[in-house]
């Protein structure tokens, strides 16, 4: 094993010194490479190795702890070893209950997108209406500052007494979940519009619907991805709850159904699946304000 | 005859609670047409309750405002402000921001291209198309008022008004801005109210100077009018002596009979 490693290190040496003179010469070229390229590499590699230097000391871990006989909790190398299908492939189909993890997040992104959708629109005109009629606000915040408090689990008996069916079900929860950071996002937002634009907007003479899309929602813009962002992070953590519950397709119920066949490496994987989605939804509603949002936060 | 703009007999009092105000007691002022007035007093005085009232921002307690003999009591267009902190829409860009104004005006009256032009143009007379494509928080304090100034002359407003525009800028910036604004005003010739604290500022600038006495219950002091002939130029000025008669009058209204009572 040393031995390759010795040999490819002496040559390298050697006509470095050698060419020395050479490079002085066509100095522009390396100092172009050294200069756009290696700085790249470098912060890429600064962001990359921690992150990467952390899961590997976790992962070591986690495999001394577990590895012991009589450990409750499988090691890394037992998940891989025995959920190797679910973590190498999440498209495969062998069955009607035996798809790949991909799949099933599908399916669950599929509800998550139907009842975070629904709180988005609803989210947004209540809360318009709430951050402009102070009569509304003192109305129904009260309530909302109740029902927010709420678990997400709390509401799944109700909505499956309402609907009979646990699709709507799920669905509801998800909305019922994520609308109430929407909805109080946005009400700030539209409470703390400046009173300048409100002049401009009046010295212009704009009418309520042009008020409502040319200053109102650009100006609480910020305000409403706030609560988009909290509300995303949200209707992910209630869909697991609610469709461990519910069962069907999803990657809640996979859990749950692999806890009740004892697959607990599965479950790890899952989680990772779990955790990973939810990451990257974030990040996606996190790059859409940003670009929606781009200059409003500046004055 | 009645002037273009009048204030008449305006009472100004806010409520809160059970408690009055009394801001304004009895202004009454005529402004002509093509005139430069400015509103002079010490801060809390109720001038900018004032403009606030001419652009219909505010509703008056008494009396009424009347742009050729018409009463208005909502904003519009045709009083546009140039507010003291710019109030640009930062997601626009400095093109958009006028060009919100020109599309608002005159939606109905001129083509797409005509309003393209028109927004250009202002933007050319404030000297800021070049930076047309910025936004507000790309640009400088003066550039933002020159921008502001560009998105009320383009509504083509009856009455021009003025709130402490160059209030938040150095003093060089608010030099240049001044000469800017009194190039434009005699190029276009628009009747202009401004708000300002600044004596050097309000006698460079105006054809009568409007002193406000300190409030509660402020209402006009003196009229100065400032007989001094256009174009103006800052640096003969300073040794003219109708200049410093008229600065002399104006500083002796503020500090010796209407000291502000505060200020100790």
């Amino acid at each position: 094993m040393t031995m390759p490693a010795l040999k490819a290190e002496t040559p390298a040496v050697a006509p470095a010194r050698l060419t020395a003179d050479v490079v002085k010469l066509s100095a522009p070229k390396p100092g172009f490479v050294g200069a756009r390229l290696m700085p790249a590499l470098k912060s890429a590699a600064a962001r990359i190795i921690p992150p990467l230097v952390t899961l590997t000391l976790l992962l070591v871990v986690w495999q001394l702890l577990c590895n012991r006989p009589g450990a409750t909790l499988p090691p890394p190398t037992k998940i891989w070893s025995e959920a190797y299908d679910l973590i190498i492939d999440p498209f495969f189909v062998a069955g009607p209950q035996d798809i790949g993890l991909g799949w099933r997040v599908l399916t669950s992104l599929q509800r998550v997108a139907i009842g975070y959708g629904l709180a988005g629109i609803i989210g947004i005109i209540l809360g318009t209406l709430i951050g402009q009629s102070m009569w509304a606000m003192r109305g129904l915040d009260p309530i909302f500052q109740v029902l927010r408090t709420i678990s997400p689990l709390a509401w799944l008996p109700i909505s499956l007494a309402a609907f009979r069916d646990s699709q709507p079900s799920a669905i509801f929860v998800i909305f019922i979940t994520s609308v109430w950071p929407i909805i109080i996002n946005t009400a700030v937002g539209i409470r703390n519009i400046p009173q300048d634009y409100r002049n401009v907007a009046a010295v212009l003479r704009l009418n309520h619907l042009e008020f409502f899309w040319k200053i109102m929602i650009p100006s609480a813009a910020p305000y409403i991805f706030t609560g988009l962002r909290i509300g995303i992070g949200l209707s992910w953590l209630a869909i697991v709850a609610a469709e461990m519950l519910t069962g069907g397709v999803g990657i809640g119920f996979f859990i749950w159904d692999a806890w009740n066949s004892s697959r607990i490496p599965d479950i790890v994987v899952a989680l990772a699946y779990i955790g990973l989605v939810g990451f990257v939804l974030d990040r996606i509603v996190a790059a859409i304000g940003n670009l929606a949002t781009h200059g409003t936060a500046a004055n | 005859m009645t002037p273009y703009l009048k204030i008449d007999h305006v009472d100004k009092s806010f409520h809160r609670g059970s408690r009055e105000t009394e801001v304004l007691k009895d202004v009454t002022l005529g402004v002509e047409r093509g005139e430069f007035v400015s509103i002079i007093g010490h801060s809390g005085c109720g001038k900018s309750t004032l403009l606030n009232i001419v652009a219909g921002l505010l509703p008056v307690t008494k009396g009424a405002v009347l742009l050729e003999n018409q009463e208005v009591n909502e904003p519009g267009p045709d009083r546009a402000v140039v507010f003291q902190n710019h109030s640009l829409l930062p997601w626009l860009t400095v093109y958009d921001n006028v060009r919100l104004a020109v599309d608002k005006v005159f939606s109905g009256r001129r083509s797409r291209s005509e309003r393209h032009e028109w927004t250009l143009h202002n933007l050319e007379l404030v000297q800021m198309a070049h930076a047309k494509d910025k936004r507000p928080s790309e640009i400088s304090g003066g550039m933002k008022q020159r921008v502001g100034l560009a998105r009320a002359l383009a509504m083509e407003p009856k009455v021009l008004l003025l709130d402490e525009p160059f209030g938040a800028l150095d003093a060089l910036t608010r030099a240049h801005l001044q000469d800017s604004v009194m190039a434009i005003h005699q190029k276009l010739g628009n009747t202009v109210m401004m708000i300002t604290h600044d004596v050097d500022e309000a006698v460079l600038l105006s054809d009568r100077i409007v002193m406000m006495t300190n409030g509660p219950a402020a209402h006009i002091g003196e009229v100065l009018d400032v007989p001094l002939a256009r174009p103006r130029r800052r640096l003969e000025l300073s040794s003219n002596s109708i200049y410093l008669r008229c600065r002399q009058r104006v500083l002796e209204f503020l500090y010796e009979r209407h000291s502000f009572v505060e200020a100790a």
